[in-house]
């Protein structure tokens, strides 16, 4: 693919037609989910499909744009992108507009922009940065500590403007991290905190703790690496105290609709009148998207012949849960095709990380498919009914001019790093 | 390891997806269709029902606008149900019966919530609709009366039950359906084809617009209209003679088989199975295990023919050459066979030739005959299934095949059926009551009415059938073609000469009609029933057959009236009237107009039930109507008089 005797042909084709593959399917589905009425105007720019298209062409020059830039720009202003993007979003506090109980958006002239889709690319730029630098060993408890905190920022800012969403993406960059060094115990620690709290939530604190229990002791005696009786005695102490932790945390810092969701997804709700009021209000989306998908069949109905597309039975179609019209529309074939054009999206920019010879490239690249597989993974899970749900959408299908561009952004800063590892000697 | 934790959980990801998607796209998915999508609305378009017009042109049968109330359970919101039932006038515990109803057969499709509002109701509701999601109001066409008779030829509508629904997918549930009479048998005449419209709906439950600009809309096709046989005053006049009696009457003209009047008594007025009173009503006709106003005895009711069945013998008899019509059979007030005597009402020593037996309806000239007839081969075994072959070549001891949903085969018993009786020996003086019409012989009023037809041709008849005319359509090939009985056109001649003499000279002399040459034979059926399992004789049965006029006839009837005791005196009334009415257009013989609607035999049929022990035939006295139901049917009887003219 890298053909060197032609500068423009260096860069990674593969990804390119992947990425517009994905921006033009999209585009097809955020029109049938948006379009009313029988007679359709492609260039309808107050619709969202007509919106869109323009977004679309001015990815085009973004691009571009991008692609012209030199690649060492990137690496040397990342701080700078960083801190740029880290005030664009204090900046939120003050100048916001509040959109659906978030305050994520600017309101320049006719057009909302979303800085938190950008601060995203910007961290990704930071950290790879940070662990990058000679003097950062990700090792070290303080290094780890200063990389957190790069991370943690834009994270807490987006929490605090109600954008949960958005917070749990930063959790991506678990997977750079991990590749970068990052000692093994954490992702134990990490996966038995999430392991714990799902069980503590589906059977309580006092079940998970003696599960702990035993888990501990066919540990302590089955596994070749033993670890003392007073730190097992430790972790179990730690364990008992998240399982019942959670439940506080749960009960007690966790908004009601978020509490629903939780509850809904682990089926812990058992009133049947709480159940019906949640099937009319958050959880009718997700019935509706199933339903939608599920009436695909194995063809689906075909492009703009979707009845509940038509009938915009699922709400914010065109945006979150764009992929149920994919379902409806396209059937199994087309959301099959979908999935694996993700996939191998992510495995190609994952295959091109690891490529690199500079550890900045690498780590960044390992950002890009880390955040996008997070959107990926959270968005289509929630729209099929497997994740609770989340407010996030999918990459380079759902509507919204920052999203798209944010994602292009992010994509083409790193098929122009790729393009140049043969100068990274 | 490190750098597989990403790819591994991209992987892993990507197969969980594709199985949850292969989960509910393939594995869990039905068939997409039209019907079951609930973002599509059915609006279904129901056509005009056919009228029925009686042979004259009468209208039977029409329509009238109904509203239903429809639900769709899984798009019901949470409602005033108080404020709702008061405007549908039901209560909160039938409102959850319904809905639950309704939820069972399905939460995506409508049912029908509450049918029949009144116009009023429909109006006051109207308004209100909209508050309620889940219920709309779909008007439909409900049947309507013209008339108070034939609502056993007539028959009803009514909604389709699941049991329909699963075997015929046209239906859908709160559709209506033909459930007896003509309704039935012609629905899909009637019916049309409802049409259906697909409206797209969003997620409110607003309709926004066609779905697919109507590409598979279909427009209702009207119901054909349909003419009966039935002559609406004879049919009214009938019924009117039977008041007060039970039994049933047909009526047939010979040259086409074309049913003229069909009467089932006790009857009652279709129209009380219209509208809201339908169910309450129907329940209790059905209820009525006594009176049986649903069961319609004139298709139904299976009866020992008796005499009149001794023409059959005397036909089979000429065919098979076993005696000749001036042969002489002397009665001794009986019939002797081995040590069993068959009584008979003629003078000892009465010397009859085939006129005069059945002139005087002699049991021992039909006892010696049906022997004759068994004995001719010297096989009773053989004899019994020529016998039964000629007997049924009438259309006795089968269905007939005429165009209603019920009926019943009645008996002709042969060989075989003797067989499992008698095992070993056979011979003829074990069936004797053949002979007479009683024994194993069952017939219905309509195949004794054919059987009549079919003499009156001399030795052919049509399909009985009620169908006269459908707009636009030929009748069926069955009933315009005569069917041939294996009897020969000249032995009917004295068969005809003796009903002739039954109306001179013989046992309905009383009965006469000026001139019209009327062939008749009376029967008198002795009739037992199980009280408390122990079997017990009722007063017999009163039973008449007649065509007339004997040369080119025009009507053949057959009558049967319950526990009338002997046929001329209600049966043959009855008959002679509604033949002379039908020939004449009115009647002269006033006398036995007024006999008829002056006696009811209702005590007759209160005895068994009462528990006590009771007298019949000769011991019982002849109950008067009161005066004020006198008055009724009176009133009755100039109503129709006056409608004629």
């Amino acid at each position: 693919m890298v053909r060197d005797t032609n500068k423009h042909f260096k860069f990674d084709w593969i990804t390119i037609i992947l990425f517009f593959l994905l921006v033009g399917f999209g585009w097809l589905n955020i029109m049938s989910a948006s379009h009313t009425g029988t007679d359709l105007n492609y260039f309808d720019f107050s619709q969202p499909f007509g919106k869109q298209l323009v977004f679309i062409f001015l990815t085009f020059g973004l691009v571009i744009l991008l692609l012209a830039i030199d690649a060492k720009f990137y690496e040397r202003f990342s701080s700078v992108i960083y801190i740029v993007s880290m005030l664009s979003l204090v900046g939120l506090f003050l100048f916001g507009k509040t959109v659906n109980g978030a305050t994520s958006w600017y309101a320049i002239g006719g057009m909302t922009l979303q800085p938190s889709e950008f601060a995203k690319t910007a961290t990704a730029l930071a950290v790879a940065k940070y662990v990058s630098d000679l003097n950062t060993n990700i090792n070290s408890f303080k290094d780890q500590i200063r990389t957190f905190v790069i991370i943690l920022i834009p994270a807490l800012l987006v929490l605090l403007q109600n954008d949960t969403g958005s917070t749990i993406v930063y959790g991506a960059f678990f997977f750079v991290l991990y590749r970068e060094g990052l000692p093994k115990y954490y992702l134990s620690i990490g996966v038995s905190i999430i392991l714990l709290s799902v069980l503590s939530l589906k059977f309580g604190a006092i079940k998970t703790s003696i599960i702990a229990l035993l888990f501990l002791i066919g540990f302590h005696f089955l596994s070749k690496k033993r670890l003392r009786i007073f730190q097992s005695i430790f972790i179990l102490l730690v364990s008992i105290a998240i399982s019942f932790g959670v439940k506080f945390f749960y009960q007690s810092i966790l908004k009601p609709h978020q509490q629903d969701r939780i509850s809904l997804w682990l089926r812990l709700e058992k009133d049947p009148q709480k159940l019906e009021q949640m099937k009319r209000t958050f959880a009718y989306n997700l019935n509706e998207s199933e339903k939608a998908i599920s009436s695909g069949g194995f063809t689906g109905k075909g492009f703009m012949e979707g009845t509940r597309t038509t009938g915009k039975f699922v709400p914010e179609q065109h945006t979150d849960y764009i992929f149920s019209t994919v379902g409806e529309e396209w059937g199994f074939l087309g959301s099959a095709f979908v999935v694996i054009v993700f996939v191998l999206l992510l495995l190609r920019i994952l295959h091109l990380a690891e490529l690199q010879k500079s550890q900045f490239s690498r780590v960044y690249g390992y950002g890009v498919a880390s955040i996008i597989f997070i959107h990926f993974f959270i968005n289509i899970g929630m729209v099929m009914g497997l994740i609770p749900t989340i407010g996030i959408p999918l990459p380079m299908f759902s509507y919204g001019g920052s999203g798209l561009w944010a994602f292009t952004i992010l994509i083409f800063i790193f098929v122009k790093l790729d393009s140049n590892r043969i100068n990274e000697w | 390891m490190r750098q597989f934790l990403l790819f591994i959980s991209i992987i892993a990801v990507g197969l969980l997806f594709l199985s949850r998607l292969f989960y509910l796209q393939v594995y869990d998915s039905n068939n997409y269709s039209l019907f079951e999508d609930n973002a599509i609305r059915k609006v279904y378009d129901y056509p005009k029902r056919g009228f029925v017009y009686d042979r004259n042109g009468k209208l039977l049968v029409a329509n009238q606008p109904s509203y239903d109330v429809m639900v769709i359970p899984r798009e019901v919101e949470p409602l005033d149900t108080i404020e709702f039932c008061s405007l549908l006038k039901i209560d909160k515990e039938q409102f959850k019966k319904k809905y639950k109803k309704a939820r069972r057969y399905s939460p995506r499709l409508p049912s029908v919530f509450v049918s029949h509002l009144s116009k009023e109701d429909y109006a006051v509701l109207q308004e209100k609709m909209r508050k309620y999601d889940g219920f709309y109001i779909q008007k439909r066409s409900l049947r309507s009366y013209e008339t108070t008779i034939g609502a056993n030829v007539l028959g009803d509508i009514g909604e389709v039950n699941n049991a329909i629904i699963r075997k015929d997918p046209y239906y859908k549930m709160g559709d209506l359906i033909g459930k007896q009479g003509v309704e039935a048998s012609y629905e899909k005449i009637l019916r049309g084809v409802k049409g259906i419209k697909f409206i797209q709906k969003d997620r409110f439950n607003r309709n926004i617009g066609p779905y697919k600009e109507g590409k598979f809309d279909t427009i209702p096709e009207q119901g054909k209209d349909i003419t009966i046989t039935i002559d609406a005053e004879l049919q009214a006049y009938g019924e009117l003679l039977m008041q007060n009696k039970r039994g049933g009457v047909i009526a047939i003209e010979p040259s086409s088989g074309e049913i003229l009047a069909m009467v089932a008594a006790p009857t009652y007025d279709p129209n009380i199975l219209v509208g809201r009173g339908r169910s309450k009503n129907f329940t209790k006709l059905y209820n009525d295990s006594i009176a049986k106003p649903l069961f319609n005895r004139s298709l139904q009711g299976v009866y020992e023919p008796g005499s009149p069945f001794k023409l059959m013998n005397a036909l089979i008899a000429l065919q098979e050459n076993v005696l000749t019509p001036e042969e002489t059979v002397t009665c001794y007030a009986g019939y002797k066979y081995g040590n069993r005597f068959m009584k008979c009402h003629c003078n000892r020593g009465t010397r009859n030739n085939m006129t005069g037996g059945i002139q005087r309806s002699c049991n021992a000239y039909f006892a010696t005959t049906y022997r004759k007839i068994l004995d001719k081969s010297g096989s009773a075994s053989e004899g019994i299934d020529t016998w039964s072959k000629h007997a049924k070549s009438f259309g006795l001891g089968n269905f007939l095949g005429y165009d209603l949903k019920v009926g019943q085969k009645g008996r002709i018993p042969d060989r075989a059926y003797y067989k499992r009786i008698y095992p070993r020996t056979f011979y003829s003086t074990y069936t004797i009551s053949n002979a007479i019409g009683q024994g194993e012989v069952a017939t219905t009023p309509i195949q004794l009415a054919n059987m009549i037809a079919a003499i009156a041709n001399r030795g052919y008849y049509f399909t009985p059938h009620i169908i006269k005319n459908i707009k636009g359509e030929t009748l069926p090939e069955q009933f315009t073609k005569p069917k041939y009985t294996s009897i020969d056109k000249a032995n009917f001649e004295p068969v005809i000469e003796g009903m002739l003499q039954v109306y001179k000279k013989g046992t309905a002399s009383s009965l006469q009609v000026k001139d019209i040459e009327i062939c008749g034979k009376t029967g008198t059926v002795e009739n037992f029933v199980k009280i408390d399992s122990v079997k017990t004789q009722l007063t017999d049965h009163s039973i008449f057959v007649a065509f007339a006029p004997k040369d080119n006839p025009k009507i053949a009837i057959a009558v049967f009236v319950e526990n009338g005791y002997w046929g001329s005196r209600f049966a043959g009334k009855v008959a002679s009237l509604m033949i002379e009415r039908h020939i004449k257009g009115h009647t002269t013989r006033k006398d036995l107009e007024e006999w008829l609607l002056k006696h009811t035999l209702e005590n007759e049929y209160a005895k068994p039930y009462s528990g006590e022990p009771f007298k019949i035939n000769g011991y019982t006295t002849l109950q008067i109507v009161e005066e004020q139901e006198y008055y009724r049917l009176k009133k009755e009887l100039n109503r129709i008089n006056n409608t004629e003219n």
